[in-house]
């Protein structure tokens, strides 16, 4: 059996209601977990971009690629392995007041691991942007301050090669 | 009424009308040339038949008995005649019903537009009387599909709609019309859709991928051609037969490519898969070159594909780019429509043929026909086989009808022995496997081709999963001849258990009511027959009347269907008993 990797899936679609139904059941349908997706516009007007991040074969993803390029809204999907993207993730961390000058903390803010976006007489809000390494050691670190609330964003990426979805657009 | 309807397409195309959504729907169907459509009425979609009512003599509506009947039904119309079938129902029950023949569509490749009727817009998402998510279940079903809930969306959606169904690799479309879209009138114009930005229905011939091919193919020693339904969904049965008449290469098929090419030309060599003959099955594994033209390599042909055809080089020719490699890795994937890439092969390839190797498919026939075609046609014991029916069938037709089966045993044995002389001629449910398909299948195909005699073959245990659309018939006269192979057991499933569970018969053997009777009460002429000098007869007067015909074969109860490639196992493993 191949080896399972981790893949970063980028679909270009149209903006339609539904569409996210229609490419999650691909990856359902061949029972792949999907561990991250975020959808956004894309640098090309009219046109949205799902990043989907899931473990699976080589053989796996080129299926999923196919399948879902086969769908009548999507205009191009494409798959990258970790080496050949740059990818980030974001987390919120919310804690309560009375930790805000524990030293672990501010340490992570000294040295710009972590950013405050919000200050109340209750709680503050932090910000961590990076791998999801990062992410889970920040996590690790914050966690025996009794984290409020924690959520975490899915993988936003680009490749590090020039994607032709701009010019096959064009000539659409 | 031909003139009336283009007379429409005209004014339609020329000026803009302010019409209800509902009359809308109506223009839209009429501009794409529907003029016939199957369905059952309901709440959500009362705007829309109020239409229909209007335009009953431009656009004929067949009431069936089940919205399931409905799908099928625009099924064998589509099969029959290359046509876009069209099926409408109302929403919640109505559109679920629907799902089955939808899905069956999709394996199939059928060109199919269902309207579903739904909510009004204010109360999408609120658990309304017969509300449900049909966008949301029909997705993983559908080609394509969309909620309209504006009036003004109707025109572009329909045109849409029908492009995607029809264009690439067919499928079923479903468009959901909220009530309130129906009710709103607008400014109606239609434009037929030619293109849709992100979907590229036919790939581009590529001319290296086709010297590849070419050069692979005049190399082969010992090539077969294994060619399914993409034949005749591409209308492409002329250049195919004249491309293997030029190489001279021995051609099977699929279950759905049956009838693409007639029955008795010398090239034929019979169906590969569970079920198939046994030369091309086994001589899978041995040619030097397979040739996969418009098929999709279904686990029910390859059988085990870590056996499959390993030896052989392997060239497809193929419409949908998601088929490439999926189960079988090619050597060359020759992309585009079957009628564009064989048709442009055609010069590059030399001119040959293979005396020595086809003579190895008649050895394997003779083999074949001496452990179980003599059986089957031409039985010693006392019961009948479904496989005389189907001799008698051929007899009674000379090879020239639709042959329209559900799903089992009879649906393997008529594949098997049914005789073609021309193409959309085999109607079955062959990806999905769904029981119940054949009657309205059969309907709708003889409503499609009137002229044309359609035979439904069907088991006794599908019969009665839609045995309702014998009303259809009665209302409509559609003078389709059914004949029921009648064993008394859901036989495909009995086979099994007798083979691969120690004949423990788990509720699959059948107490069946006078299916004569039942189709008396609806008024269809009907026999039964059981001893085999009546046959002949009993099958010879059914398709002499000019009626419907309803004819029940009472055959052996427990025969079984070889040859037989045990599930999972290699092709080369195909069983004669």
């Amino acid at each position: 059996m191949e080896e399972q990797k981790t893949f970063t899936v980028s679909i270009y679609t149209e903006n339609n209601v539904g569409l996210l139904n229609r490419v999650s059941s691909i990856f359902l349908k061949r029972h792949i977990n999907i561990e991250g997706l975020t959808t956004s516009r894309s640098e090309i007007e009219d046109v949205n971009r799902f990043i989907i991040v899931a473990k699976m074969t080589e053989v796996q993803v080129k299926k999923i690629v196919t399948q879902l390029e086969k769908q009548i809204e999507v205009i191009r999907a494409y798959y990258h392995t970790d080496d050949e993207t740059i990818f980030q993730e974001s987390a919120l961390f919310k804690i309560s007041n009375e930790h805000l000058y524990d030293e672990v903390i501010q340490r992570k803010l000294k040295f710009r691991q972590a950013n405050i976006v919000t200050l109340t007489e209750d709680f503050f809000v932090i910000e961590a942007s990076g791998s999801k390494e990062h992410v889970d050691k920040l996590y690790d670190r914050l966690k025996p301050y009794g984290l409020m609330q924690f959520v975490r964003s899915g993988r936003i990426a680009i490749t590090r090669d020039k994607m032709q979805i701009s010019e096959l657009l064009q000539e659409l | 009424m031909k003139t009336q309807t283009a007379t429409l397409i005209e004014t339609v195309a020329e000026k803009t009308i302010h019409i209800s959504g509902a009359e809308a729907v109506i223009h839209c169907l009429l501009a794409e040339n529907v003029d016939l459509i199957y369905g059952y009425p309901g709440g959500a979609i009362m705007p829309v038949y109020d239409e229909l009512y209007k335009y009953q003599d431009k656009l004929h509506h067949v009431l069936t008995r089940h919205e399931q009947g409905a799908t099928h039904m625009a099924q064998g119309y589509a099969r029959a005649t290359g046509k876009v079938g069209v099926a409408i129902a109302t929403s919640g029950p109505g559109a679920t019903n629907f799902v089955t023949g939808i899905a069956d569509a999709q394996i199939d490749s059928t060109p199919m537009v269902c309207i579903t009727g739904q909510v009004p817009r204010h109360l999408l998402g609120s658990d309304a009387f017969q509300e449900t998510d049909i966008v949301g279940i029909s997705m993983p079903v559908t080609k394509w599909n969309y909620q309209i809930t504006k009036a003004s969306e109707i025109p572009e959606i329909f045109a849409k709609a029908f492009y995607i169904a029809r264009s690439g690799r067919p499928g079923p479309v479903l468009i959901d019309i909220t009530k309130n879209a129906q009710f709103e009138t607008f400014d109606f114009e239609y434009k037929k859709c030619t293109e849709v930005r992100s979907y590229k229905p036919k790939p581009k011939v590529n001319s290296d991928q086709l010297a590849a091919a070419a050069e692979l193919i005049n190399a082969a020693k010992k090539p077969m051609i294994v060619f399914g339904q993409g034949i005749i969904l591409g209308e492409a049965e002329d250049e195919f037969k004249a491309f293997i008449e030029k190489t001279g290469i021995p051609s099977a098929w699929t279950i759905l490519g049956l009838s693409a090419l007639p029955t008795e030309h010398p090239l034929n060599v019979g169906m590969v898969g569970m079920h198939g003959n046994y030369g091309p099955n086994r001589l899978t594994n041995e040619c030097d070159t397979l040739i996969a033209i418009g098929m999709r390599f279904d686990d029910r042909v390859t059988g085990d594909l870590n056996t499959y055809a390993k030896q052989a080089k392997i060239i497809h020719f193929e419409i949908d780019p998601a088929e490439v490699d999926k189960n079988v890795k090619t050597d060359v994937a020759v992309l585009g429509d079957v009628k564009e890439t064989l048709a442009e092969i055609l010069p590059l390839v030399n001119p040959n043929s293979y005396p020595n190797w086809l003579e190895e498919f008649k050895k394997h026939a003779t083999i074949e026909f001496d452990k179980v075609i003599k059986k089957d046609l031409y039985p010693e014991k006392d019961g009948l086989t479904m496989g005389e029916v189907l001799k008698e069938i051929n007899n009674a037709t000379n090879g020239d009808a639709i042959i329209v089966t559900d799903v089992g045993q009879h649906q393997m044995v008529a594949c098997r022995y049914a005789k073609f002389n021309q193409t959309k001629s085999n109607i079955t449910s062959g990806g999905l496997g769904t029981m119940g398909f054949a009657l309205p299948a059969a309907i709708g195909a003889k409503m499609g081709t009137p002229q044309r005699e359609v035979v439904a073959i069907i088991g006794d245990g599908g019969y009665q999963m839609t045995i309702q659309e014998l009303g259809t018939i009665l209302q409509t006269n559609a003078a389709v001849k059914i004949i029921v192979l009648n064993n008394e057991y859901l036989g495909m499933v009995r086979q099994w258990q007798q083979l691969f569970f120690d004949r423990r018969y788990a509720s699959t053997e059948m107490v069946n009511p006078d299916f004569v009777t039942i189709a008396k009460g609806y008024h269809i002429e009907a026999s039964r027959v059981a001893k085999r000098e009546e046959l002949a007869g009993a099958v010879k007067a059914m398709i002499a009347s000019d009626k419907a015909y309803f004819l029940e074969v009472c055959v052996e109860k427990e025969d079984n269907v070889f040859p037989m490639i045990p599930s999972g196992a290699s092709v080369s493993d195909i069983r004669l008993s």
